[in-house]
């Protein structure tokens, strides 16, 4: 359990006073895949730095399973981050050793012996797929590949948090949902707590249970991502999230609609459930599908379609009532 | 030419080349031992790192500046009592060592702390975070990671110093500067310049190329 409680981070730059996390509270459960977004310079690294300690706070405490690691230096310090592994977003790896020796160096650092090392690393390795990459040098690897020796190293030393700061943003589209399959697998397979950090929806859409959202250094929203997805309550979140239903129709498709322009939002197991198909059979109305998306958020539905509902006016709003009960919202936006 | 004179000359010449030898090598010996750990407390004391020191840097920034500053011709002169205390002589290449090793570990120095500075912050934080101590991050990341940079320093300050070491054989250190300036200058013998020149030139390039290789064999970026 990571507990961040009443957190600020205060940058001090001779008379600039730049306030970037203020008064944080986090509350994030053990084995969870906890994201935080937000647009850039929204505070959000420097609130995932704080989690163990690269960052220290100005005021307020972290918590982590019931042990106050706010004030921790020296020795307590480095064993304690010991538990807490690190991906970053240009990876940072070491240039002048294999990747091996990238995923060996966490371990050596916690005082493993030789042989401690020699069985642990194949494994990491053989985790993240990288078992044939083992002695080759990080420059000839792709920003996937390299990512990977990120997140195998991070994992050396059977940390119980991950911390990963925008792991995916120097990479391309399908390298990120490949990498994000692989953060999510190793989240089932070990139990470990990931926090990630992403100023794109669409990573924490993939991956994320829960979600806080960051704006000028305040946390605004936190909730479960498909609560955040289906329902988001601050201004901020409505903007980020919004992009996600917008559906727009073409002039010339709204100008020859025959009917009633009906928009149907879908959420939870409501969508899916054959409702469209129910209404026709109720009603002698016909439908005309013009656009329509449906998004899954961990594995959970979230749709809207705009229909064309074609028909006599009153059996229109005998379908439209019905729908209504089925539905999550439904709003006749034209005739 | 006879025989003879060609004989005491190369003889000549193979002492000069010892002795330049020893003064090189020996100051370079003391500037890697030396100037590495000065160019690292410069870097670890400088802003936003482990052992961040304001005092400890600008003084030793401003030790180093004002040693820098110093034309090596008047260094070599200042520092003659200090080095009559360590060696007891004045006189021959070992006493001219310690000018030359004084100057060298300031200018490796320098360049050891350019080199840490082209190091990814980003690669420090990492280690930082995997729990890593301060001397772990010296030894296993700044050190291993400014590899290249180092050894290109490493062969510009030995060039630099086979240059300064012929300065100091004005002040009786020996070495092929001593023999240019005796034979060349003095005695008219221009033959043996050119060829101590040669010599030089050959050298200078032997250890520019042996640098540039064995940096680039570490370079794996």
């Amino acid at each position: 359990m990571v507990h961040v409680k009443d957190l600020s981070v205060t940058f001090r730059n001779g008379r600039n006073v730049l306030h970037a996390v203020r008064n944080a509270d986090l509350a994030i459960a053990d084995g969870e895949i906890f994201g935080i977004v937000g647009t850039s310079g929204a505070g959000k690294s420097t609130l995932l730095r704080t989690v163990n300690l690269l960052q220290k706070p100005s005021s307020g405490s972290i918590i982590i399973d019931g042990v106050d690691i706010t004030g921790a230096k020296g020795q307590e310090l480095r064993r304690f981050r010991l538990s807490v592994g690190m991906v970053f977003q240009h990876f940072n790896l070491l240039y002048a050793r294999t990747v091996a020796e990238n995923v060996a160096f966490p371990l050596h650092i916690a005082g493993k012996t030789k042989k401690e090392i020699d069985a642990r690393v194949p494994e990491l390795l053989d985790l993240v797929g990288l078992s044939d990459k083992s002695s080759v040098y990080p420059s000839t690897l792709s920003g996937g590949q390299k990512q990977r020796v990120g997140i195998a190293r991070a994992l050396a030393n059977n940390p119980k948090i991950l911390l990963c700061d925008e792991p995916t943003s120097a990479l391309d589209l399908e390298t990120t949902n490949a990498l994000l399959d692989l953060l999510g697998d190793i989240n089932r397979k070990l139990g470990i707590t990931i926090i990630l950090i992403s100023h794109e929806m669409a990573v924490v859409k993939k991956i994320c249970t829960k979600v806080a959202v960051m704006s000028e250094g305040k946390i605004v929203e936190t909730g479960n991502a498909y609560d955040i997805f289906a329902a988001p309550v601050h201004p901020f979140t409505r903007q980020l999230v919004e992009h996600t239903l917008d559906l727009e129709l073409p002039p010339r498709l709204l100008k020859e609609v025959k009917g009633s322009l009906v928009k149907v939002v879908y959420r939870g197991e409501k969508a899916e459930e054959p409702v469209l198909s129910d209404a026709l059979r109720k009603h002698a109305v016909h439908f005309n599908v013009l656009h329509g998306k449906i998004e899954y958020i961990n594995g959970k539905p979230l749709g809207v379609l705009l229909i064309d509902t074609i028909g006599d006016k009153e059996e229109i709003q005998k379908a439209i009532d019905y729908l209504k009960t089925r539905a999550e919202s439904v709003e006749v936006i034209h005739g | 030419m006879d025989k003879q004179y060609v004989l005491s000359l190369l003889a000549d010449l193979v002492k000069a080349f010892g002795e330049t030898f020893q003064m090189v090598g020996i100051s370079l010996a003391i500037s890697i031992a030396a100037g590495i750990p000065l160019g690292l407390l410069l870097y670890v004391t400088s802003k936003n790192l482990f052992w961040e020191n304001r005092a400890v840097n600008v003084v030793s920034g401003f030790v180093i500046n004002v040693i820098r500053s110093t034309p090596f011709v008047i260094l070599l002169v200042i520092l003659l009592p200090i080095t009559q205390k360590i060696i007891g002589t004045t006189i021959g290449p070992i006493a001219a060592s310690v000018p030359l090793a004084i100057a060298a570990t300031v200018f490796y120095a320098r360049l050891v702390q350019a080199s840490l500075c082209e190091i990814d912050r980003g690669i420090i934080e990492a280690a930082l975070s995997f729990g890593a101590s301060p001397m772990q991050i010296i030894r296993d990341v700044l050190v291993p990671e400014s590899m290249p940079g180092l050894l290109r320093g490493l062969t510009v300050t030995a060039i630099s110093l086979i240059g300064y070491s012929a300065m100091a054989g004005i002040v009786g250190g020996g070495g092929v500067g001593d023999l240019a300036i005796r034979f060349g200058y003095y005695r008219y013998q221009t033959d043996i310049m050119f060829v101590t020149v040669a010599i030089l030139i050959v050298l200078v390039q032997a250890v520019q190329m042996g640098g540039d290789a064995i940096a680039e064999k570490t370079n794996k970026k």
